[in-house]
């Protein structure tokens, strides 16, 4: 539980932080006017999306903000000590010892060519003066600490032979070797599987909670806020918005922000909507803030009030909250409704039923990469996709959820023939396209499309909007002359839901969000039957990643679109997909309808992956019981025999080392392959 | 590292098989006759039977195909066969000038790296200072003055401010350590400088690199302090490139020192080559090409043993 509010001795103390980059085209100013603390052994959250300074702010506790940083504060105190007039050797005296820091991608943030046991021991021979052999005997104490076995061997590895997961554990063992008074985290499993990210996000609670360490988690995800934090802060245009308790401003949030953020995530287990309550829009410019609330310009229920002051104020129910409209949220007469803005006003038509035929038709499909490992040693061969079985109907999306390597990807890069399929048959309307060549190829190509992760490097960046648009209906004679082009590209970008003007600009000049658009319109203008999204909308923003799943769902409707969403997050595909596939080591371990999958995950790897999703409803105390998914997925190399998953399966037996389980029906509308259903 | 080991070694020896065809057949097609410029050039007149016995003495009679299989049978055997100038075996004219050319090149190496290493560590920290940019421009310097202007430039700046140049040969390092130092120093420096100008340059951009990645962020955090973060943390890395850099420029090296043995009239294998080619001493020229492959090949084995040792992720374990 979080201690009271009115602790008399915060471990930090943050007052009126404004923190600003000298830039050629005028000061970014990131943080403006922040104020919080951190009391002892409490977990405080720090979220907003990105751009809101909530990174920053924190590497300007740590001061380690680069040079071209300008800090102002009124208080900045850690422990009683004023970090603003701290002599650098003193602030590097705590950095380490007293505070601790743990990043967001463990791939980057080790040296590769340092030992973990060098990287480990260095603070505890600098800050504790241990000798030698006490730090590397203290140095084995963390790594077992941190769920790290076989700790004297690892310690002389290098950062490589550790998987991401692995390499985090040793980020918050550096982070913890000083017993440090407080830790920060700066979105520590953004980068990390879901299964892997409970494992770490558990590890940390128990260890600050154990330890008495303070822990400042820096997230976008409002669901590990729910499930690990006792205090929020909500973050926008550099500012405080909200802050409080979780379970009050997540139940009870008094900012329309915070309402809004709440109603664009998709959740597990709250009754489905037809479109996320989005917030429209994107997030203002950090060199042109708007006056007053940075958030009233994308705010449906924005007053003029809105553009002057918004002081703090303390709310009804205790938390913190900068908005004008806290008053009316409290006395029940003022709620988030979001801003239908253009066509959306038209009510969305009925979900049309997917088509009885299908589409595509996967039979027995197969992907093998031959791995060579030296010079002498014989190739390996890694199973990327084996034996995959699966229809797809017209209008109906698949959605494949599964842990990095699990094949999802590599499946969908078979389906568009952007991959070779080792074995099996791949019918699209009926016909055999698994060895199509050439124009016939071409053909297909233009009826099934893609969509990537990442908006920012899958669009030429020295190519205008209108020319990356228009490329394919011209390269596939979709048009006749360069008018028709520019009107049909016009009308695409309508339809994403962009301006006319856009299509005159390049790449770099629009937001991560209107990318995807123009991601997805380049898609739409083969007019296909058919799109592979593959994690379309993972690398967006939660208010962003709202919208961009709001306009895939138009579009099927609109154009009766069959799509496969590949994703990790099931709460993103339980809004998207009409049929939910698992895959793991490429295979698929259950295939089922939404609503019963949602209902009951069967195989014990999807119930495992479901309850490790941490979720808003969390705050609530309605936690579902986490069930414990140990290690990590085995190496591709050498799967286990029989079922890949028996390895970390809680209910594994004998039998299933013997055969792999194929798929059958045990429930309606669900497919497992386990033995337990045999 | 065995596989490692196992693949370069392979490499080694075909890259050394492929120069030493290369170098042959390029001779072969280029005019001119080793022994008919021996005794004709300069008004000389001999008989044609002569002529043809001093031919048929060094093998030069024989079809091309049968001098290309005694080339590369000799090369297994270590025979590069004889001079037709000086009419000595030519691993004899090699070994009695090779150990001044060697100690000269080791020399530069260890100049240029000695100079490298701060001067771009110090560009890199103060980048954007007047500092900075004085060591850019000596860098770029460095990298565009051709070694034998650079090398008159030195005697003339010697002979004008001391009226005196180190000769050469003199000293032996066991005996007169200083004066050997001093009489290598000279020309080491001038080799040494072009090579340290462009490991500066190379050794800037990557620590500037290096100093934005998340792991040197992280070692700031966890209290290193600002110099050990540098010198443990990021040269390590910075240095990666440097090493792979040294074995490609270690072949500018080596054509450093051929033309400022020649301006230094120190006689080693540079200056020797520079004769062989103005003799048109085939076996001579091939020999000595087969020398720098050697040499050049080995370095750069020699650096991706290097750059495995400094870089864990190279190693096959």
């Amino acid at each position: 539980m979080s201690p009271s509010d009115s602790s008399p001795h915060p471990l930090l103390k943050v007052r009126d932080l404004s923190v600003s980059f000298a830039s050629e085209t005028g000061d970014v100013r990131a943080v403006r006017g922040l104020s919080y603390e951190v009391r002892p052994s409490e977990i405080l959250a720090i979220v907003g999306e990105s751009g809101s300074g909530k990174s920053v702010s924190s590497l300007a506790v740590m001061g380690l903000l680069p040079g071209n940083a300008k800090i102002n504060a009124r208080e900045l105190v850690f422990k009683g000590q004023d970090l603003l007039s701290i002599t650098p050797a003193a602030m590097r005296a705590l950095r380490g010892r007293e505070i601790g820091m743990i990043f967001q991608d463990p791939v980057t943030a080790l040296n590769p060519v340092l030992t973990i046991g060098e990287q480990i021991t260095e603070p505890l021979k600098l800050h504790m003066g241990m000798s030698e052999s006490q730090a590397r005997a203290r140095a084995q104490e963390l790594l077992t600490l941190v769920g790290i076995s076989d700790a004297p061997s690892r310690l002389d590895q290098y950062p490589h032979q550790f998987s991401g997961g692995m390499r985090q554990r040793v980020m918050i063992a550096i982070g913890l070797s000083c017993n440090p008074r407080l830790l920060i985290a700066d979105e520590p499993t953004t980068a990390l599987d879901v299964t892997i990210q409970a494992q770490i996000l558990e590890l940390m609670q128990d260890l600050c909670r154990r330890l008495g360490v303070a822990l400042v988690i820096i997230t976008h995800n409002l669901g590990v806020v729910a499930r690990y934090a006792d205090r929020v802060l909500v973050m926008y245009g550099g500012r405080m918005l909200e802050c409080g308790t979780t379970a009050t401003v997540l139940q009870q949030p008094r900012h329309l922000y915070t309402a809004g953020l709440l109603s664009s995530v998709p959740s597990l287990d709250s009754p489905l909507v037809g479109r996320l309550a989005a917030i429209e829009g994107s997030p203002p410019d950090p060199r042109r803030w708007p006056e007053g609330c940075a958030f009233a310009p994308r705010c449906p229920h924005a007053q003029s009030a809105c553009r002057g002051e918004t002081p703090v104020q303390t709310t009804d129910v205790g938390s913190v909250s900068a908005c004008v409209r806290a008053p009316e949220m409290a006395a029940g007469t003022l709620s988030w409704t979001p801003l239908h803005s253009g066509r959306h006003t038209v009510a969305a038509p009925a979900r049309r039923a997917a088509d009885k035929g299908s589409l595509v038709e996967l039979r027995d499909l197969e992907k093998t990469f031959s791995v060579r490992r030296g010079l002498w040693s014989k190739t390996a061969e890694v199973k990327a996709v084996g034996g995959v079985h699966l229809s797809i109907a017209r209008g109906e999306t698949i959605g494949v959820v599964g842990e990095s390597g699990c094949g999802k990807s590599t499946l969908g890069r078979l389906l568009l023939r952007l991959e070779e399929p080792s074995a099996g048959t791949i019918l699209f309307r009926g016909q055999d396209i698994t060895h199509l060549r050439d124009h016939q190829l071409r053909d297909f190509r233009r009826q099934a499309q893609v969509v990537f992760q990442d908006p920012f490097s899958s669009l030429n960046p020295r190519q205008r909007i209108s020319d990356i648009i228009s490329e394919p209906m011209r390269v596939h004679g979709l048009v006749k002359s360069r008018a028709e082009a520019r009107e049909q590209t016009l009308q695409l970008l309508n339809l994403v839901g962009l301006r006319e003007d856009h299509a005159d600009r390049f790449a770099h000049q629009l937001s991560g969000g209107q990318r995807q658009r123009i991601a997805i319109a380049r898609a739409l203008a083969m007019r296909p039957d058919f799109i592979v999204c593959d994690e379309a909308v993972s690398a967006l923003d939660v208010s962003i990643q709202a919208q961009v799943v709001n306009l895939l769902s138009d579009l099927q409707q609109q154009l009766h679109l069959s799509y496969f969403f590949i994703g990790h997050d099931l709460a993103v595909v339980r809004q998207i997909a009409t049929r939910v596939v698992v895959m793991y080591l490429g295979r698929i371990v259950e295939v089922a309808e939404r609503d019963a999958f949602y209902r009951q995950p069967l195989h014990p790897y999807a119930q495992a992956l479901m309850s490790a999703i941490p979720s808003v409803s969390d705050a609530a105390g309605t936690r579902r019981t986490l069930i414990p998914i140990r290690g990590e997925p085995p190496s591709p190399m050498a799967p286990p025999s029989g079922c890949a998953f028996r390895t970390r399966c809680p209910h594994a037996m004998p039998e299933c080392a013997q055969q792999v389980p194929a798929l059958r029906e045990v429930a309606p509308g669900q497919q497992v392959a386990c033995l337990k259903f045999a | 590292m065995i596989t490692l080991l196992v693949k370069r070694s392979l490499q080694f020896v075909f890259t050394l098989w492929a120069v030493a065809t290369l170098i042959f057949f390029m001779l072969r097609v280029l005019p001119g006759d080793p022994i008919e410029f021996k005794y004709l050039s300069e008004g000389g007149s001999v008989a044609a039977e002569q002529l043809q016995a001093q031919k048929a003495r060094f093998g030069y009679d024989r079809p091309v195909h049968e001098q290309y299989i005694r080339w590369v049978g000799g090369l297994t055997r270590m025979d590069l066969g004889i001079s037709v100038w000086s009419e000595n075996p030519i691993t004899e004219e090699i070994r009695s000038r090779f150990g001044i050319t060697f100690q000269l090149a080791v020399v530069a190496l260890f100049i240029g790296l000695l100079l490298a290493i701060p001067l771009g560590v110090a560009s890199a920290l103060t980048r954007g200072t007047w500092l900075d940019q004085l060591i850019r421009v000596s860098t770029v310097s460095g990298q565009s003055i051709p070694s034998f202007w650079m090398a008159m430039l030195v005697i003339l700046a010697l002979l004008s401010t001391t009226g005196w140049i180190p000769s050469i040969q003199e000293a032996r390092f066991t005996e007169q350590p200083m004066e050997y130092l001093a009489q290598l120093f000279f020309p080491a420096l001038v080799v040494g400088w072009r090579l340290s100008a462009v490991n500066a340059r190379l050794l800037r951009s990557s620590l500037l690199d290096v100093l934005g990645q998340d792991y040197v962020r992280t070692a700031h955090a966890k209290g290193v302090p600002g110099s050990r973060v540098i010198w443990r943390h990021a040269l390590g890395n910075a240095l990666l490139p440097t090493v792979t850099v040294v074995g490609i420029e270690f072949a500018g090296l080596l054509g450093g020192l051929v033309v400022t043995e020649q301006v230094f009239n120190i006689n080693g294998i540079g200056r020797l080559l520079i004769q062989a080619i103005s003799y048109n001493d085939l076996a001579l020229i091939q020999g000595l090409v087969m020398l720098f492959s050697l040499i050049f090949v080995t370095v750069n084995f020699a650096v991706d043993i290097v750059y495995a040792l400094l870089d864990p992720r190279v190693r096959v374990h």
